[in-house]
């Protein structure tokens, strides 16, 4: 026997929780208190020269004289525009917010009130092209595609449907904002710092590059981390300012972003606008996609996916979960004198399934099908599926997970309560909508697929050590850097099925450099299945060693040493020995064992697999109070596809989560520039995140594909529901507009965007 | 976001409230709730030299009918006026438009008189209180009392007539007795979000007609107003759908709203129309 699911598959409440529902969690800001604090002076000008810097006690221009270097976000592709970006702003500014100096006070207030005391002189210019070695034009990624039957297809098609998608600037808005603490030990020479990040090996390699020390000298930790979302997976400049700081000062410098800083200057992301032609054939079938895809990737490229992360997304997974055999596509990245752009769950993903699906449901409505037929007739239904553009999709349930969500909706049921609504209605009623989305989400995917990006580090894989120490008790050392994502107890219930122990005997170590392997932390929805994939493999070793120890004392073949929850056990004898009993033995009584048989319980595994799809359908029912209109989600159902589940509660909090922040993005949040480059929603009275109130009870049913190409069954699923909500609730708007001949496709579809849609139907009657 | 340096004082009576104010002047601002007063100094767009906190008043924190006038205290917290005690068209405005004002937790620190001395222009009191042609009172050193009418209180964004040296100690609200029909309808973003606008009205009816209309509008200018336009286009009628109607459009073109990022001013008239029509139907 080799492992068996008594963990797996139970919705065990989480190891994290304990500690932090009792406040006892330890977050970046706790380990601060008392430190020396640093503030950052910051432009308030979107576009400018810096003519000089007044005030006492500020660092700026001083990190050059040290030979601190820059950032360099690169992909080796063709026409990717390279830019070095220093860590405080020199001769000009490129967005408001950007750092420009810094200043350290005993505390947060002090550094604040120091702060205010620096007096930037910046003159604003117009200066259109937003980095000088970018000679002409403010593109700075480009990407193009094209099969060679694209413009035959376009013109077999019977119906050639177009949409416009636009997405507005979005911010990821965790609850804890960014910060780090960097500690010089004087004794040792060496730089700890504790940042709030979702890559602590990323952070370490940055800050050796930057300020030219080993990597060996420097130990990043990330404690716990509230909410990260892709915000805190490229490189903070302010954290490499804060590790500089603490080694100039040979002591301790924290560094709290606060909420307007988060807001402001840290990542936005999603401000994009799409342009797609499909061409049907008249029986509903997509033969050809031809699009256009624009993203404002902000000021600065951001380290190290690059601010070609969003184009080139947009451009290698646009089909989707369709078969779509012609594709036309360019995306560019254009560079502005806004807040940079970087990955924010889901990254291009929620926008690219709103553009299709508003595609889908345009189209139905021109060729007067149903929503659901009209997906139905374009879904994937053979596996492996291998997209237009060279994606592999493992095997999943694309019409599955539409149908039954269609059937658990009830669409008829509903159907005919919209229709009464409509009837019943004066003008003045709500007006019902419902929308599908249904995608595929990409997870998992390890160096095979960055490899592809062309970044200047490919990351991907996954290094576990594992060890069993002699009381039995196995500690798991992860490259992974969990942060809300429930991995401490995922991964536990994994182990402990391989190796048949209790899961209070399994400690998961991850998130600190001086622990841990080099790993490239947690995002991408890649952690369950790559971490979990190497946990296992890792597992069933130090399982095949305790079997080794097992035969030396009883006597056996290794071969017939079968493990239950007693422990090792010779096959069809009742001879045996607890797992404990082995461990001390594996330590302590290493005489009793056979010549060679390696000492001590410690292993190693290792992997990194080319990725896999989750899908799903998403089905969301909304009301429209037509004279505010506003929209109210009254329904959301996910039908879910992700493999299998380890935590089946785990599982759900990840999809009500991202649900929730789709419909953000559909409704509530948008990040909102004037024309001169000031943002307007620097705080939370104006950048407006849906509370409980305005979420429904998410109805979650879930598929279980087992496919190979995870080696836990378990596909991610750490983004699929802010990849599929905003298009189901663009669509469910959509819908209860139809009556008037009106849909919308710009998000977030706030209540004044769609009276506006309405009020014109209104004076033209 | 912390605050800039301040020097506090707590009072335990009103008279060295006042001579606290009348020292200070300018340099110095109330504390109350906390609600509007806080966040604004951590941003450090309010910067007070002095802080006064009022929480060790004794008084100011009762709601009494006093003859044909409802009086609430300055220190009266939000959430007291979700349940005021007394039934009647008063009694139900306060308590719709008390539940409008954030969420708990601010309404069970957030005072009535806080608000009303803050003059934020979508805020639910100052609505009511212009609607309602409420009389403010204040005191300070020099003056035991002073009465500012609601029409002379506001005067823009987060400024009223209120003197540097003065601190509100009361309102009075005209009783409304039971002749008189209530309305308050606003729209948020969020439950709990300020109001992007909010109707506020009072109509009083004889034998069927109204004779008299009180109609308030927050959110369509730095301060509360009345719409007098509306008003009269419903006194002489019952109050029907179509007479409704009819208002609302009068409203909608009297209102003069600038837009900003919550609504555009065309959107802030859509929604003047549409919450008329729900606060006095």
């Amino acid at each position: 026997m080799t492992s068996s699911d008594h963990w797996v598959g139970r919705s065990l409440r989480r190891i994290e929780d304990s500690a932090l529902v009792r406040g006892e969690g330890r977050f970046v800001a706790d380990i601060a208190a008392g430190m020396a604090s640093a503030r950052f002076i910051r432009s308030d000008v979107a576009a400018g020269v810096i003519k000089s810097i007044k005030g006492p006690g500020y660092t700026s221009v001083d990190l050059d004289a040290d030979g601190v270097g820059e950032i360099e976000a690169v992909l080796h592709l063709p026409g990717f525009v390279k830019v070095s970006q220093p860590l405080l702003a020199r001769d000009r500014v490129r967005f408001v917010g950007e750092p420009i100096a810094v200043v350290v006070g005993r505390s947060p207030e002090e550094a604040e009130d120091l702060a205010e005391k620096v007096l930037v002189d910046i003159v604003p210019d117009g200066e259109s092209i937003v980095h000088p070695d970018n000679a002409s034009t403010n593109t700075v990624v480009e990407g193009r595609f094209a099969t060679s039957g694209i413009d035959a297809a376009l013109d077999r098609a019977e119906h050639l449907v177009e949409v416009e998608i636009i997405s507005h600037r979005q911010s990821a808005l965790p609850l804890e904002t960014r910060g780090a603490t960097a500690t010089f030990d004087r004794r040792t020479r060496r730089l700890t710092i504790n940042a709030s990040t979702q890559a602590p090996h990323v952070v370490r390699t940055a800050v050796s590059d930057l300020l030219h020390m080993p990597e060996a000298d420097i130990r990043v930790v990330a404690p716990d981390v509230g909410g990260a979302f892709g915000q805190k997976l490229n490189l903070a400049r302010e954290d490499v300012v804060v590790a500089w700081l603490a080694v100039q000062r040979r002591g301790s410098v924290a560094w709290i972003e606060d909420r307007a800083e988060n807001l402001t200057a840290s990542w936005h992301s999603r401000d994009q606008r799409y342009r797609l032609t499909g061409g049907f054939s008249a029986d509903g079938r997509l033969l050809a996609v031809d699009a256009e895809v624009e993203c404002d990737v902000g000021a600065w490229s951001c380290y190290p996916v690059t601010w070609g992360v969003e184009p080139l997304m947009a451009l290698g997974e646009l089909p989707g979960p369709y078969n779509i055999s012609d594709y036309r596509v360019r995306a560019i990245g254009v560079a502005s004198y806004r807040c940079p752009v970087a990955p924010y769950r889901g990254v291009s993903r929620p926008v690219i399934t709103a553009a299709l699906e508003r595609l889908m449901d345009t189209a139905a409505q021109e060729l007067d099908l149903d929503p659901v037929e009209i997906r139905r007739r374009n879904l994937v239904t053979k596996f492996p599926h291998t997209s237009v553009t060279g994606v592999v999709h493992d095997e999943g349930t694309y019409v599955e997970a539409l149908d039954v969500a269609a059937e658990h909706f009830d669409f008829e049921e509903f159907r005919a309560r919209q229709a009464a609504a409509l009837a019943l209605s004066d003008g003045s009623g709500p007006l019902l909508g419902v929308g599908i989305s249904t995608f595929a989400e990409r997870t998992g995917y390890g160096t095979p697929v960055f490899a592809k990006r062309s970044m200047g580090i490919t990351p991907g894989f996954e290094n576990v050590t594992m060890t069993m120490d002699p009381s039995g008790f196995v500690e798991a050392c992860i490259g992974a850097s969990p942060h809300g994502q429930g991995l401490e107890t995922t991964l536990t219930q994994l182990i402990a099925d391989q190796l048949h122990i209790d899961v209070a005997q399994v400690r998961i170590v991850h998130s600190d450099t001086d622990r841990t392997p080099y790993g490239w932390g947690t995002f991408a929805s890649r952690s369950i299945v790559i971490a979990g994939g190497a946990v296992q493999i890792a597992a069933g070793r130090l399982r095949d060693r305790l079997a080794l120890v097992a035969a030396a004392i009883l006597e056996a073949n290794p071969d017939d040493i079968v493990f239950s929850a007693e422990g090792a056990q010779v096959a069809g004898t009742d001879i045996g020995l607890p797992v404990s009993e082995l461990a001390r033995i594996a330590h302590h009584h290493t005489d009793r064992l056979d010549p060679g048989t390696p000492s001590g319980l410690s292993v190693e595994a290792s992997y990194d697999p080319a990725g896999t799809f989750s899908n799903a359908c998403h089905v969301a029912e909304v009301e429209i109070d037509s004279e505010t209109g506003s929209t109210r989600v009254t329904r959301f159902v996910v039908v879910e596809d992700a493999g299998k589940l380890i935590n089946p509660m785990i599982a759900d909090g990840q999809i009500r989560g991202g649900v929730t922040q789709g419909i953000a993005n559909a409704l509530y949040e948008e990040v909102v520039y004037d024309d001169g480059g000031n943002i307007l929603t620097a705080s939370m009275m104006d950048y407006l995140p849906p509370t409980a109130a305005e979420v429904p009870d998410i109805e979650i049913l879930h598929l279980e594909t087992i496919t190979d190409a995870t080696i836990t069954g378990a596909k991610g699923l750490g983004e699929g529901g802010a990849i599929g909500a905003p298009a189901a609730v663009l669509n469910a708007i959509s819908d209860a507009l139809s009556h008037l001949d009106l849909g919308i496709n710009e998000m977030p579809a706030t209540p004044d965007r769609v009276r506006a849609l309405i009020r014109v139907r209104e004076e033209n009657r | 976001m912390k605050p800039a340096i301040f020097h506090y004082e707590r009072p335990h009576d009103i008279e060295e409230a006042l001579d606290l104010l009348a020292e200070h002047g300018d340099e110095a601002k109330l504390l109350a709730g906390g609600q509007s007063l806080v966040p604004m100094m951590n941003f450090r767009l309010a910067r007070p030299a002095i802080i006064i906190d009022i929480g060790a008043l004794a008084g100011l924190n009762q709601v009494t009918l006093e003859g044909d006038r409802l009086s609430i205290g300055a220190r009266v917290r939000h959430c007291e006026l979700e349940r005021p005690g007394f039934a009647g068209p008063l009694g139900s405005l306060l308590a719709r438009a008390a539940r409008q004002v954030g969420h708990a937790p601010i309404r069970f620190r957030g005072t009535f008189g806080g608000s009303i001395a803050h003059a934020d222009p979508a805020a639910e009191w100052c609505l009511l209180v212009r609607t309602l042609d409420a009389d403010v009172v204040v005191a300070s050193a020099r003056e035991a009392e002073r009465t500012i009418a609601a029409a002379d209180l506001f005067e823009m964004t987060f400024m009223t007539s209120i003197a540097d040296d003065e601190l509100l100690t009361e309102v009075r609200l005209p009783w409304l007795t039971d002749d008189w029909t209530t309305g308050f309808a606003e729209f948020s973003r969020r439950a709990g979000d300020f109001a992007v606008v909010a109707i506020a009205s009072a109509v009083r009816l004889d034998g069927g007609r109204v004779v008299e209309a009180k109609i308030g509008a927050a959110g369509v200018g730095t301060i509360p107003v009345r719409l007098p336009h509306a008003e009269a286009a419903i006194i002489g009628g019952s109050l029907d759908p179509a007479e409704v109607e009819m208002a609302a459009e009068v409203a909608r073109a009297e209102v003069d709203p600038s837009g900003d990022i919550h609504g555009s001013a065309d959107y802030r008239r859509d929604l003047v129309q549409a919450l008329i029509r729900r606060a006095l139907l």
